[in-house]
């Protein structure tokens, strides 16, 4: 099996991972926070690639949310990358950009959504809504090409101009789910 | 300076030592970790240059970085607790791989859950945080247990060498509650706005 049938990407046809990139442009973006995921891949990396924008990696996701706390407190725009098993690790820090009134934008790619084929990635995936919801978090979902930018749009434009944690979902469709051959 | 006095265990006392790393600051922004860290900058003197923490257990240091990288021009110094910072350990890697030249990692280290009912933290057991912190990259990791020391950080810290962490071992005596607001949003804003002038309000 190769590596690549192992991993949930994006194909090169796809456009919206640049359209993504875009919107962070127009947006004022200046700090981006994140833990890797395949589906962020071509994202990351043109992120990496400017030098306008300041890419921290993180060791855990709620690294992530106090990163946009700091950068709002410093007058910088943000924004959060992350995979759905990423959002179990961020619930309790949510708190922080709730009660300071942070926008606090969240891009996550969906695990354990659609056709998954890992077992430990359906509890996180099937609970990621709920989750972030739970935690005052307004949610969108994108699960076609052609919705990615609106949607994304939308969960920057609630997070800056209503100062709060928002969140577009990524579902697995988008994607492509890893399958392992089965 | 104001006097840094030793407690009862022979340790620096906390008020005097935060109060030392305050004084005179210059512009400096301070973020106090959730617990007495944040009383502690509270009684060094409410400012709108302070951000006392009400929650968000793990995440100061890595708040002291988005405030940092956001802010190249100003110092940035993150005082916190052994148990703050033990709880979101994995930012010293985080901080070390950013090198931010403007911020100070200070954890005030009493060996012990303050607020909670004095229950020992990892660092009673010889946990030691300067190693954690060496290890994850951040060349200027020390120990502090002198007044001389502490007063050597402070210069240090001024002078805007960093990243500089510090483990200050201090005397686990309880100090009277001295409570920043507790509306988030107005502690938020007033940071913004004395950094960002009006502005921060129409951004």
């Amino acid at each position: 099996m190769q590596r690549e049938q192992l991993e949930s990407a994006p194909t090169a046809a796809e456009a919206w991972p640049d359209q993504i990139y875009d919107l962070l442009k127009q947006h004022g973006v200046r700090q981006v926070g994140l833990v890797p995921d395949a589906g962020h891949a071509r994202l990351i990396k043109r992120c990496l690639a400017d030098n306008d924008m300041k890419v921290v990696a993180c060791t855990t996701e709620e690294e992530g949310v106090a990163l946009a706390f700091g950068a709002w407190l410093g007058g910088e725009k943000s924004v959060l990358l992350m995979q759905s098993s990423g959002v179990g690790n961020i619930i309790n820090m949510l708190s922080v950009a709730i009660a300071h009134r942070t926008p606090c934008p969240i891009l996550v790619t969906m695990r354990g959504d659609f056709g998954e084929f890992n077992p430990f990635q359906v509890p996180m995936g099937n609970a990621t809504q709920a989750c972030l919801e739970a935690m005052g978090t307004l949610v969108k979902r994108a699960d076609r090409p052609e919705d990615v930018a609106e949607t994304v749009n939308a969960t920057l434009r609630l997070a800056y101009n209503t100062y709060r944690p928002t969140a577009t979902l990524l579902g697995q469709r988008l994607l492509g789910a890893k399958t392992f051959g089965k | 300076m104001s006097e840094i006095g030793i407690g009862p265990t022979g340790k620096l006392m906390r008020r005097d030592a935060v109060k030392a790393l305050l004084e005179n600051r210059d512009g400096m922004l301070a973020i106090g970790g959730l617990g007495a860290p944040a009383w502690d900058i509270t009684a060094a003197g409410d400012s709108p240059l302070n951000l006392p923490l009400w929650g968000g257990m793990g995440g100061a240091a890595v708040m002291g970085l988005g405030l940092a990288l956001a802010q190249p021009g100003r110092k940035v110094c993150v005082i916190t607790g052994d148990g703050e910072m033990l709880m979101g350990v994995g930012s010293l890697a985080t901080v070390a791989v950013q090198r931010p030249r403007n911020l100070s990692i200070v954890v005030l280290d009493n060996e012990h859950y303050g607020e909670t009912g004095m229950q020992e933290t990892h660092t009673k057991h010889g946990v030691d945080l300067v190693m954690m912190a060496k290890g994850a990259g951040i060349a200027d990791s020390r120990l502090v247990r002198t007044a001389e020391e502490l007063l050597k950080l402070r210069a240090d810290i001024h002078a805007g060498n960093g990243p500089i962490f510090a483990q200050v071992k201090i005397d686990e005596g309880t100090q009277p509650l001295v409570l920043p607001p507790r509306e988030a949003s107005i502690l938020q804003n007033r940071m913004r706005e004395a950094i960002l002038g009006p502005e921060a309000h129409l951004q």
